[in-house]
């Protein structure tokens, strides 16, 4: 049974922020721009300074090295970067049968690891950023507004995919978004996070 | 015999220095306050020296000796750090510099004279100075390309890096490239002087010695002494540098932080 919990967790101006999330759950997270929910996510990858307590089962987030951590509790920014040239160098298992199948899953097909990553749009550069993600086989997707730039068959498209992953990998998953309809569609729980607190919402 | 320069010979010189400095001023490309700076620095630092260098070599106290190279390496350190676009926190990033020449240059600079040159006694001026002056002077400017590179492109680089450690890279891993782009650039100069070497370029100390009527050979011979001390040197001091300074990028935590290496 994975749980991935936080104990008053503080950063910026941000206190007291508390939550817990079973396995295959999915927790949403809305609130103005600005109100501190990307850097929540990074405190969670602890990729910024925070206090307090952060678990993924028994795991003290402070006590694993932090590159192992972020492979196991892993961060989607809302903007991806790429080094290489080609999209395909950015992948290491490309040749197993699932990563076809994941392909497809997102609505693509093998020929687009020969594609050049300049000319990428940005809703591709989120898909193909959450499959290069997924290749550590992470416990905990932190997914920020990952699906912002899709349209709407391709929203449902990604949604279905997560959700899939999480049932799969017994992984569970926080998503940041603005979309009322999709957190209450996908999401076990739901919170709002203003004047540096985190509010349940029914 | 040697032709002597009047003042209207270096007036000459000057006004191009002169001119330079005007045209940058009007393309504002904002290095002629610093060129006049540095033309009048060597003006002034290369008279006061060829006026006590004839003391300096008839020294034969080792103290006094090793305080001359203490203060030649703490200009030389000084120095790299002036160069940099983004300015070190100050003692450390003196420390740093200070440090990576004294491996680099002070180091080697005994070496040589132990084990090659093989003087009477060891620390004679007329070899010591020069050897490492002529190593500091090359060195620093590798080591202060070295350092601007890397922490320039740290800096523009910044969201790349963290996306690599986001995919469960370690901080070594998420800078591998920047740290090798910065090894090349440190290593340019010395690269392209030994390559032109003969080619393109005599190297000043050899023709100075064939000039002053040493058989060519021998003057190659050192020459070829200095190349290899240099390129040693300055590899050495850009990948102590490097280490360092890519340690200090990161926090405990492997998090890309600047403030503990740069000033607010």
């Amino acid at each position: 049974m994975h749980t991935f919990q936080t104990k008053n967790l503080n950063f910026l101006h941000c206190h007291s922020i508390s939550f817990k999330i079973n396995v295959t759950e999915i927790l949403g997270l809305s609130g103005a721009s600005g109100s501190g929910k990307s850097r929540l996510l990074r405190a969670l990858a602890d990729l910024d300074e925070h206090e307090g307590d952060v678990f993924l089962d028994e795991i003290n987030q402070q006590r694993q090295p932090p590159h192992q951590w972020r492979k196991k509790v892993a961060l989607l920014s809302a903007e991806t970067h790429w080094w290489f040239d080609t999209l395909g160098a950015h992948f290491s298992q490309q040749d197993s049968p699932a990563f076809s199948n994941d392909l497809n899953a997102l609505g693509f097909s093998k020929k687009c690891m020969q594609w050049r990553v300049a000319r990428l749009s940005s809703g591709e550069k989120q898909r193909f950023g959450l499959l290069r993600l997924l290749q550590n086989k992470p416990q905990v997707l932190l997914l920020d507004e990952p699906t912002a730039n899709l349209d709407e068959n391709n929203s449902r498209l990604f949604e279905k995919f997560v959700i899939q992953y999480l049932f799969n990998n017994k992984a569970c998953a926080v998503w940041v978004g603005h979309d009322v309809q999709q957190l209450k569609r996908i999401c076990t729980q739901r919170y709002l996070l203003e004047n540096g607190e985190l509010k349940h919402v029914d | 015999m040697l032709i002597t320069l009047d003042a209207l010979d270096l007036s000459m010189a000057a006004l191009l220095v002169l001119l330079l400095g005007g045209l940058s001023a009007y393309m504002k490309l904002g290095v002629s306050q610093q060129l006049y700076i540095a033309a009048a620095r060597t003006t002034v630092q290369l008279l006061l020296i060829g006026l006590v260098l004839k003391t300096l070599f008839a020294s034969t106290s080792i103290i006094f000796i090793l305080f001359i190279s203490f203060i030649m390496i703490s200009v030389a350190g000084w120095e790299i750090l002036s160069r940099q676009q983004r300015k070190l926190k100050g003692w450390w990033g003196f420390g740093v510099s200070t440090g990576s020449l004294f491996v680099s240059s002070f180091l080697i600079t005994l070496l040589c004279l132990f084990a090659v040159v093989q003087a009477d006694p060891w620390y004679s001026p007329q070899y010591a100075i020069p050897l490492l002056g002529m190593l500091l002077g090359n060195t620093m400017t590798g080591i202060a390309l070295g350092i601007d590179r890397l922490i320039q492109n740290a800096w523009q680089q910044r969201p790349q890096i963290e996306q690599r450690l986001m995919l469960g890279q370690t901080a070594s891993e998420a800078i591998s490239g920047l740290r090798r782009e910065a090894m090349r650039a440190g290593m340019i100069p010395i690269m392209n002087s030994m390559a032109a070497a003969g080619l393109v370029s005599l190297p000043g100390m050899m023709t100075g010695q064939i000039l002053a009527g040493a058989a060519p050979v021998e003057a190659v011979k050192y020459q070829i002494l200095i190349m290899f001390m240099i390129s040693s040197g300055t590899g050495l001091g850009v990948i102590s540098v490097l280490w360092f300074i890519s340690k200090r990028l990161f926090d405990e935590r492997e998090r890309l932080c600047f403030k503990q290496l740069l000033k607010e």
